[in-house]
C-alpha cells in the first residue's frame, strides 16, 4: 500500500469523479459563454449545492446503514419544519433561535417516529418513511393554509449573505460537512454505522447497540432535513408547500453520485459536495445552452444514469 | 371451530380484502346513496389505472428492484395517447411499443451492470417527464374515441371498473402465481442463485419482468387518459408512491419475490377509496394523503400482530 504512488492513490478516491464531472460541466458552461459569468455561476452553485449537501449528509448516513435503508420523508420533513418555524417566528427577529430549535426538534421527533415505525411494525424503512411522509405532508398542508409568512429579516439576510462572492451559507455547510466527516470516520458512532452497514448481525454480535445507532441515524437524518427546511425557507422568503419536492431525488442522487455505496457500509462525505455542485451546474449548463425545459429534463436524466454506469464500472475495476 | 379456519395464515391473506370491505361499509354507512351502480362507478373509476400501475410496480418488486419512475412513465403514456395515438394511430402504437422496449432494456442494463434500480429509475423519471413536456407543453390533447368509449362502457349490473379490476387481478394471478413460468419469475426474487443454477437465465427473467412492468404502465396510462379524456405531463406523478404503497398494502414484500397480484389490486382500490372516505366524513381534503398514510400504517400494524400471533403458536 505504502509503495503506491500518490497519483494512484488519488485516482482510487471515490469522490474524485464527482468533482471531475462538476468541473467539466462548469468548464463547458464557461466555454459556451466565452468566459463570462463564471464567478457568478460558481457563487450560485455553492449556494444551492449547500442545501443539497445538508439533506445529502443525512441521507448518506441512513443509506450507509445497509440495503433497504433510505429516508423518503425528507421533503415532507423540510416542508413541515420550515412551515412551523416561519409561523412561530412570524417575522420577529427575537425568535430566530427558538424557531431554529423548533425546526430541529421537529426533525428529532419525526426521526424517532420513523424508526419507531420501522422497529414496531417490522416494515422496510422505505415503507415506514413513505407512510410517515404522507402524514407529515398532510400536517404541513393543514398548518400552512396557503399563507406565506416572511422570515425574520436577519435570517433572510444570513441565508443570502455573500462575502466577496462567497456565500456565507456555503461556508457554514462546509464546516458542517467537515464535522460530519469526523463523526463518520473518527467516532464510535460513525464506525458503528459503517459496521452495521457491512453486516448488521456481525455488528450486533460484536456488541454494537444496533437499535440505538439506527434510531440515532434516522433522527440525525430528519434533523438535518429540518435544518434544511428552516434555512431554505429563510433563503426563499418563506415556506412553500412544494419546497421539498426536488429534494427527494436530489438527496439520493447526491449520495450515490458522491461515491457512497448503495449497498451500505461504505460512505463518502467529500463526494457529497462534488455531486451537489455537479447536479446544479448540470442544470445551469443546459440552461445556458438555451435548451427548452423538456430537453433539459431528458438530458439531466440521461446524464445521471450515465454517471451511475460510469461509477459502477469504476467499482468493478477495483 | 372457527379457530381451525381463522389461522394467522388465512387471516393474513384476507387482511387486504377485509380492509377494503371495512372502508366500503364505512362509506356506505355515511352515504347510503353511494351504494348504487352509479355511486360505485364514481368511487372506483380511477382505481383502474392505479391498479394497473400498482401491478407494474409489483413486477419490479418481485425481482427485488424498485421503480421510482412509474408515475412519470404513466404520465408520458397518457400524453402519447392524447396526441399521437388519436392523430396518427400507427406512430402512437409504435411509440408505445418503443416505451415497453425501453423498459426491457432498463431491466437488462440494471442486471448486466448490477446498478441500483432506485437511481436508474430516478434518472428515468426525469427522462419521461422531459419527453412529456416536449410532447405536450401545456395540458390538453384528446383521448382516442375508442379508448373513451371503452372506459365509459356501461356493463349490466356490475360497473365496468369493478369487472376490470377483477379480471386484471385474476389474469395476473393465474400467470404469476399459478403457472410454472410464474414460479420461476418469482423464484428469481426469492433465491436468484438457485434459479440460475437450475439453468434459467436471470437476464431473461429481469428483462421479462421489466417488460411486463412497461406493458402494465402503458395500460395504466391508456386507462387513465380514457377516463380524463385529456392529458398533462404531471397527470400521474403521484402514482409512483401510490403504487409502492398499494403493493405493500396488498400483502407484498420488498424482498424475496413475495407478492400478491390480487392483493395489489385490492390495495390500489383501498388507497383510492381512502380519499373519498374523508370527503364523506366532511374532513378537509388537506388530510387526503395523510389518510392514505394512516391506512397504510394501520394495515401494516394489523399484519404485524397477525405475524406475532403466528410466531407464538
Amino acid at each position: 500500500m505504502a509503495a503506491e504512488p500518490a497519483w494512484q492513490r488519488l485516482l482510487a478516491q471515490p469522490w474524485l469523479w464527482s468533482y471531475l464531472a462538476a468541473a467539466s460541466v462548469w468548464a463547458a458552461t464557461i466555454a459556451f459563454t466565452q468566459g463570462q459569468g463564471g464567478g457568478q455561476v460558481l457563487t450560485a452553485a455553492f449556494t444551492f449545492a449547500a442545501f443539497f449537501v445538508i439533506v445529502g449528509i443525512g441521507q448518506m448516513f441512513v443509506v450507509t446503514l445497509g440495503p433497504g435503508n433510505v429516508d423518503l420523508s425528507i421533503p415532507a420533513t423540510m416542508t413541515l419544519a420550515g412551515t412551523l418555524a416561519m409561523r412561530i417566528m412570524d417575522g420577529h427577529e427575537a425568535l430566530i433561535l427558538p424557531g431554529l430549535a423548533l425546526a430541529l426538534g421537529c426533525g428529532v421527533v419525526i426521526g424517532a417516529i420513523n424508526y419507531g415505525l420501522i422497529r414496531a411494525l417490522r416494515i422496510p424503512p422505505i415503507i415506514a418513511t413513505l407512510s410517515s411522509s404522507f402524514l407529515i405532508q398532510s400536517t404541513a398542508i393543514w398548518y400552512n393554509r396557503g399563507i406565506r409568512i416572511k422570515p425574520p429579516p436577519a435570517l433572510a439576510e444570513f441565508a443570502t449573505a455573500q462575502v466577496a462572492g462567497v456565500p456565507v451559507l456555503a461556508v457554514g455547510v462546509i464546516l458542517l460537512t467537515v464535522l460530519m466527516h469526523v463523526l463518520l470516520t473518527r467516532t464510535r458512532y460513525g464506525r458503528a454505522v459503517l459496521a452495521i452497514g457491512q453486516n448488521q448481525r456481525a455488528a450486533g454480535l460484536a456488541g454494537i447497540p444496533v437499535d440505538r445507532i439506527r434510531l440515532g441515524t434516522y433522527m440525525l437524518c430528519a434533523t438535518l432535513a429540518g435544518l434544511c427546511g428552516y434555512v431554505q425557507a429563510g433563503f426563499a422568503g418563506g415556506a412553500a408547500l412544494n419546497m421539498g419536492e426536488e429534494y427527494l431525488l436530489a438527496s439520493i442522487a447526491v449520495v450515490v453520485i458522491g461515491g457512497t455505496s448503495v449497498a451500505g457500509g461504505n460512505a463518502n462525505v467529500p463526494g457529497l459536495w462534488g455531486a451537489a455542485l455537479f447536479l446544479f451546474l448540470l442544470v445551469t449548463m443546459l440552461n445556458t445552452f438555451g435548451l427548452g425545459a423538456g430537453i433539459r429534463l431528458v438530458m439531466t436524466g440521461i446524464i445521471i444514469i450515465a454517471v451511475i454506469i460510469a461509477a459502477s464500472g469504476r467499482q468493478r475495476a477495483r | 371451530m372457527t379457530a381451525g379456519l381463522l389461522t394467522p395464515r388465512v387471516l393474513r391473506s384476507l387482511l387486504p380484502a377485509l380492509s377494503l370491505a371495512v372502508l366500503l361499509v364505512a362509506i356506505f354507512y355515511l352515504q347510503p346513496r353511494a351504494m348504487s351502480y352509479f355511486g360505485i362507478n364514481l368511487l372506483l373509476n380511477l382505481a383502474v389505472p392505479i391498479a394497473l400501475a400498482t401491478l407494474a410496480q409489483m413486477f419490479i418488486l418481485t425481482v427485488n428492484d424498485l421503480d421510482l419512475s412509474i408515475g412519470s412513465f404513466v404520465s408520458f403514456v397518457a400524453c402519447i395517447a392524447a396526441t399521437w395515438l388519436s392523430e396518427m394511430p400507427l406512430l402512437g402504437i409504435l411509440a408505445l411499443l418503443g416505451c415497453i422496449l425501453v423498459y426491457a432494456l432498463l431491466g437488462a442494463l440494471i442486471y448486466l451492470r448490477d446498478l441500483p434500480s432506485i437511481v436508474v429509475t430516478l434518472g428515468m423519471s426525469f427522462v419521461w417527464l422531459g419527453l412529456s413536456v416536449l410532447l405536450l407543453p401545456t395540458p390538453g390533447g384528446t383521448a382516442p374515441g375508442w379508448l373513451q368509449a371503452l372506459m365509459k362502457l356501461k356493463t349490466p349490473l356490475v360497473p365496468f371498473c369493478v369487472i376490470a379490476a377483477i379480471v386484471i387481478g385474476l389474469v395476473v394471478h393465474l400467470g404469476l402465481m399459478r403457472s410454472a413460468h410464474g414460479a420461476v419469475l418469482r423464484g428469481a426474487g426469492g433465491n436468484p442463485k438457485a434459479v440460475a443454477r437450475a439453468g434459467w437465465s436471470l437476464l431473461r427473467i429481469k428483462v421479462t419482468m421489466f417488460a411486463l412492468a412497461g406493458c402494465f404502465g402503458v395500460l395504466a396510462g391508456l386507462a387513465l387518459v380514457g377516463l380524463t379524456t385529456s392529458a398533462d405531463a404531471n397527470i400521474a406523478l403521484r402514482y409512483t408512491l401510490l403504487s409502492i404503497a398499494g403493493v405493500i398494502l396488498g400483502g407484498g414484500e420488498f424482498v424475496g419475490g413475495r407478492v400478491s397480484p390480487i392483493g395489489a389490486v385490492i390495495g390500489a382500490m383501498t388507497l383510492t377509496l381512502a380519499g373519498s372516505f374523508l370527503s364523506f366524513l366532511r374532513l378537509s381534503p388537506d388530510w387526503q394523503i395523510g389518510a392514505q398514510g394512516a391506512i397504510l400504517i394501520l394495515v401494516l400494524a394489523l399484519r404485524m400482530l397477525i405475524n406475532r400471533a403466528e410466531a407464538r403458536r
